[in-house]
């Protein structure tokens, strides 16, 4: 398989053009815009929290297939998750697409081990874990918007 | 033959092969795979000649520039003003009407800072264009802000011209002090009809400042034709080293006009309670100057009259006309940006793709491209995409680094529309 179907698999483009969980969320508890200025890319994530738990998750925005999929497969993957869970799935996948982790990491994290195709593209890096940053932000609480610069 | 268009690019005299030879950059090594290189717009590759001229700057004759009395330093000042005196050329003005600067950003913020922060008012307007590069906006932005003056924007049509119209309505009520536009759109490639522009601004007593970064390199430049007030370009984007650009500016501007950067080399006398400033253009190009920069800027706007700025204009039309040929044929694509006048740039999208991934597409097919909004994000906004695919060509480019373009972006579609 080459570098480039490798990066667009089917799965990844099945999330791009149905993307799951996509649209508004109407009592949110919080909310982050996350920005990718280089590439005018912006996503919306907005959660709901019962007690510690990740009870809803939706995304709306517009952006690459990487970005649109990242978002789309990370909101199937942490909604129902306690906080402290959705945010060590967050540093696994970022240790996916950065190149990090060891190769029995990727067979934990299930479909989104699809997007660890991007580690050949160091240009498209951001555009995969900017859904990830925003989702971070929200759930620390330490900030209403993020940016991948 | 399969085109006409196809025809039109073989039948030019010109020998793009025969330039292409002359960088190094496009040359490949053995076993190394070619690469079209599609992205003239943002800087293009540097030819033999340029190369030759930096290392010989930096080997032969390498000093301070204006601050020395031995030989090196006196031959290095030498050729930094050889190289004032051929930018004048090339556009049409005089040597001491060029300050050298980084390139044309630098440029238009020393205008900016100098002329706007000392002569616009509370109320004055800088009328700017919806086709400007960032470059182009942000810094009349960071002038008013300073002044109180107010930021005006004539907006482009649905071809990507600017609306002439617009121009003339907003320079009627009096206030606009200056227009600042691009003379070719670095997201679209409109021409823009900047001699008409100035005749009407002087009429209404402003100033016309134009960005000439995508022009110079695929235009013959005449800044006494344009009628233009400042005129601003980059070294880089016409096969000139990076770090180097100049202003033009007519001479009674730049000698009313106050510095904008203070250290060695553009003062009279120092003291402590007071300095005197040097004549322009010394006044501007405060510190050690890029000499052997501006030298093989020098070099690389000899190289360029030589290939003949019109031949290179005209292989660069008929190449632009054959990519925008084929990538309308390849299905889902829309080019954007349709003006009656363009040079070199042809932007589209790719229906149910974003940009970014088609240019991930083409990089792996060999083509690069720009994908984004190209700095000019009020453009993308008019036409309403988030960001498009933007092929720019060069005097090295050839009708087969387009037709490989075409079959990239098919490839894209088969790979990502389904």
């Amino acid at each position: 398989m080459s570098d480039l179907d490798d990066l667009y698999q089917e799965i990844l483009l099945d999330h791009y053009r149905r993307p799951r969980n996509f649209g508004p969320l109407p009592g949110a508890d919080r909310a982050v815009d996350g920005h990718n200025p280089l590439c005018g890319d912006r996503l919306h994530i907005a959660v709901r929290l019962e007690g510690d738990r990740l009870a809803e998750i939706r995304f709306e925005g517009s952006g690459c297939a990487i970005s649109t999929a990242s978002a789309s497969m990370m909101t199937e993957a942490v909604r129902g998750l306690p906080v402290a869970a959705a945010l060590s799935l967050a540093d696994r996948f970022r240790a996916l697409v950065m190149g990090d982790s060891p190769p029995a990491a990727a067979e934990e994290l299930g479909e989104l081990a699809a997007l660890g195709g991007v580690r050949a593209f160091p240009m498209r890096v951001k555009c995969a874990t900017l859904a990830w940053h925003a989702l971070r932000s929200a759930l620390t609480g330490d900030g209403a918007r993020v940016s991948t610069e | 033959m399969e085109t006409t268009a196809s025809n039109q690019a073989a039948e030019t005299s010109f020998d793009a092969e025969a330039v292409r030879a002359e960088f190094p950059a496009l040359t490949p090594g053995p076993g190394e795979r070619g690469c079209a290189f599609l992205d003239n717009a943002a800087t293009t590759q540097k030819p033999r000649a340029v190369l030759d001229a930096l290392e010989r700057a930096y080997v032969e004759s390498y000093g301070a520039i204006g601050r020395g009395v031995y030989r090196w330093s006196a031959e290095a000042t030498q050729h930094y003003e050889q190289a004032r005196a051929r930018v004048a050329r090339f556009l049409g003005g005089a040597a001491d009407e060029v300050v050298f600067v980084r390139g044309t950003t630098e440029a238009i913020n020393l205008v900016a800072a100098s002329w706007g922060g000392s002569r616009l008012r509370p109320g004055d307007e800088i009328l700017v264009s919806g086709l400007e590069h960032h470059s182009n906006l942000v810094p009349w932005q960071l002038a008013a802000e300073a002044t109180g003056a107010r930021l005006a924007v004539a907006p482009i049509d649905e071809r990507g011209e600017i609306e002439l119209g617009e121009i003339e309505r907003r320079l009627a009520a009096g206030k606009v002090r200056l227009v600042a536009v691009a003379h070719v759109s670095n997201a679209l490639g409109t021409v823009v009809p900047v001699a008409e522009i100035a005749t009407l601004a002087h009429a209404a007593g402003a100033r016309l400042l134009v960005d000439g970064a995508q022009s110079v390199p695929h235009l013959p430049v005449d800044v006494a034709a344009l009628g233009c007030d400042f005129f601003a370009f980059s070294g880089h984007k016409v096969y000139g080293p990076s770090g180097i650009g100049a202003l033009w500016a007519r001479r009674e501007l730049l000698e009313a006009m106050p510095p904008w950067q203070g250290g060695g080399g553009m003062i009279r006398e120092v003291g402590f309670e007071r300095t005197t400033f040097a004549d322009p253009p010394q006044r501007f190009e405060a510190g050690t100057p890029a000499g052997p920069e501006a030298r093989a800027l020098a070099t690389a706007l000899d190289w360029l009259e030589r290939l003949g700025r019109e031949a290179v204009a005209a292989h660069e039309a008929a190449l632009l006309e054959l990519a925008r040929q084929r990538l309308a044929e390849v299905p889902g694509v829309r080019l954007v940006g349709s003006a009656r006048r363009r040079a070199s740039v042809v932007s589209f999208v790719l229906d149910g793709a974003h940009a970014h991934d088609v240019g991930t597409v083409l990089d792996a097919a060999g083509v690069a491209v720009r994908v984004g909004h190209h700095c000019a994000q009020p453009v993308m906004a008019r036409f309403g995409v988030p960001a498009t695919v933007r092929a720019s060509f060069a005097a090295y480019s050839t009708a087969a680094e387009v037709e490989a373009l075409a079959r990239a972006v098919l490839r894209a579609r088969a790979l990502l529309v389904r």
